[in-house]
């Protein structure tokens, strides 16, 4: 046995700072939560205002856009209508804003995280530790706290997501930028191009084929967290699932399941055509 | 035009550049200093006079530090101590932003392996230089199409580099260099990754264009045949060394030492051995 004496716990200390960041600081969080909230409310609207057959659609051409292929983009339609035919269109509606707001958020965070990480060594140095943390941690760890400052519902949902969803983002935005040939970029060095000029006109246009798999896990690893950010109170396809497992109703659960495995296969798809058609044919990008 | 003046440069490698600058300047060599304090040395104690209008060779084997040596010209590569001078003026002294605008109105430069980007079109390659002064793109579109005519690649100037051959790809490069209208071109190794023939017409196009245009280019290489065929002045350099600087008959005739005396018959030797 290892010696009580030797005990130390953080457990008060993280707890009281807890305590006063609610009762002290919660006006800030509810400011915070407000603005998210306010946003994905604005995506859920447009979506579920939309008719099922302009949103499929829409989705159709991303996949034609990113893919050119019209086996994609035809097995896209279906899959999309089939969820509809299995009664979670509103669902999925509701899932894919929660989703679609994380991801915006990410990219927001993640890109220029990423390029700052690929630039400077001591960013680098504290970055990579701290996303080894947040990708370890047990997300029911934050998801707590996220519970205690934001409350119920759909924000503590999405920063959950977020946390969980930006560090592959960050880490193929660094690498995807480390990558590009050095000559390249001393070659418009060489020329006269300014930090900004290479970095935007040279190095993000190279390493837009590694961003964009970043992004792709992203989506995924976001999809992936919709289950659990059910449990905090998001709606959605998670909140069936989890419905589905409490009642022992396992047909619910696998349609929601199935709901959730859908959206993922034609993000996934999009994300991935999006990333590819750049590297094989630049003609595209 | 320009006089490029070299002055005294030093490059060390290394953590501690300093220890190993002391010792390079009190005349230890490159292994006794990397033995000693851990750096490897770049250069050493190089000085050179460039004069304008001339195509100057900077000729060594790998490792030699000619490609090291030809960044300082456009300070892509800080000096650990000396001096660069363009017309007597210390580029060392350039801010940033000065530092740009030389890089953009006085030096351009072509590259081993082309340093095309891939992403841009032939034409959006050729043109970069003059894109970044923020030349508006129907007057750059102008430039580029001359000079991608002037290197034979008319018709190609939509497609992509990975559509080109090799020594299609260095013409774009030399566009790009050309069109950037400096009066002072590096060309590090250019030739050096394309096969004998279109070397050898890269090498005529070369002297071609010396001719109607009179720049200066700096030329690395480090085969003593391209050396002598462009070069109306050689310097030769070793471990970081300027051994000897002369016209293509001073190193032939007059080897500063064994060293260049070795290349020099190697090469008397090969038509023989061809025999």
């Amino acid at each position: 046995m290892f010696p009580d004496s030797l005990n130390l716990s953080i457990r008060g200390p993280v707890n009281d700072f807890i305590q006063a960041l609610v009762s002290g600081y919660g006006w800030v969080f509810k400011a915070i939560s407000a603005v998210i909230l306010k946003a994905v409310l604005y995506i859920e609207w447009i979506l579920r205002g939309l008719p099922w057959w302009v949103v499929i659609l829409i989705f159709m051409a991303l996949a034609w856009q990113s893919s050119k292929r019209w086996p994609l983009t035809v097995v896209v339609g279906v899959l999309l209508f089939f969820v509809g035919v299995l009664g979670l269109w509103d669902l999925t509606m509701q899932t894919l804003a929660l989703m679609l707001m994380a991801t915006i958020v990410s990219v927001v965070i993640g890109v220029p995280m990423g390029i700052l990480v690929a630039k400077s060594r001591v960013m680098r140095n504290i970055t990579l530790p701290v996303l080894d943390v947040m990708q370890t941690m047990p997300s029911f760890v934050y998801l707590i706290p996220a519970l205690m400052l934001f409350g119920l519902g759909k924000v503590p949902a999405i920063l959950a997501t977020i946390i969980y969803a930006v560090p592959p983002l960050i880490r193929l935005t660094d690498l995807g930028i480390r990558q590009v040939d050095h000559e390249v970029v001393e070659a418009a060095t060489a020329f006269g191009g300014s930090p900004n000029q290479i970095l935007f006109g040279v190095e993000l246009p190279l390493a837009t084929p590694t961003i964009m798999a970043g992004l792709n896990q992203t989506i995924m690893m976001a999809l992936s967290m919709v289950v659990v950010a059910s449990m905090i109170g998001a709606r959605g396809l998670g909140e069936q699932v989890l419905n589905g497992i409490q009642t022992l109703d396992v047909g619910k659960g696998l349609e929601a399941g199935i709901g959730i495995v859908i959206l993922a296969i034609v993000l996934d798809r999009i994300t991935q055509g999006f990333g590819k058609s750049r590297t094989e044919d630049p003609r595209n990008g | 035009m320009a006089d490029i003046e070299i002055r005294n440069v030093y490059k060390i490698f290394g953590q501690d550049a300093k220890a190993a600058l002391a010792m390079a300047k009190e005349g230890l060599n490159k292994s006794e200093i990397l033995a000693r304090s851990g750096c490897s040395v770049g250069l050493n104690n190089v000085s050179l006079t460039i004069g304008a209008g001339k195509i100057f060779v900077i000729m060594g084997l790998s490792g030699s530090g000619k490609s090291t040596l030809v960044r300082h010209i456009n300070r892509l590569i800080e000096p650990t101590s000396g001096e660069v001078a363009f017309d007597g003026n210390n580029i060392l002294d350039l801010d940033a932003k000065a530092l740009r605008t030389f890089r953009m109105h006085r030096v351009s430069m072509v590259f081993q392996s082309f340093a095309l980007m891939p992403h841009r079109t032939v034409l959006q390659n050729v043109v970069y230089g003059q894109r970044v002064r923020g030349l508006p793109k129907a007057e750059a579109r102008e430039i580029g199409m001359k000079w991608i005519e002037t290197v034979g690649l008319s018709g190609y100037d939509a497609k992509f580099p990975h559509q080109l051959s090799g020594g299609m790809k260095q013409r774009v490069g030399l566009a790009r260099a050309l069109a950037a209208d400096t009066d002072v071109i590096l060309m590090d190794e250019a030739f050096s990754a394309l096969d004998p023939l279109i070397r050898a017409d890269m090498q005529d196009q070369l002297l071609q264009l010396q001719q109607n245009l009179s720049k200066t280019i700096v030329f690395i290489t480090h085969d003593l045949d391209e050396a002598l065929r462009i070069g109306s002045e050689i310097a030769i350099l070793k471990d970081g060394q300027v051994v000897q600087v002369g016209t293509p008959d001073d190193i032939l005739e007059r080897p500063a030492n064994d060293y260049v005396a070795r290349f020099v018959q190697r090469r008397q030797g090969r038509p023989e051995a061809h025999e």
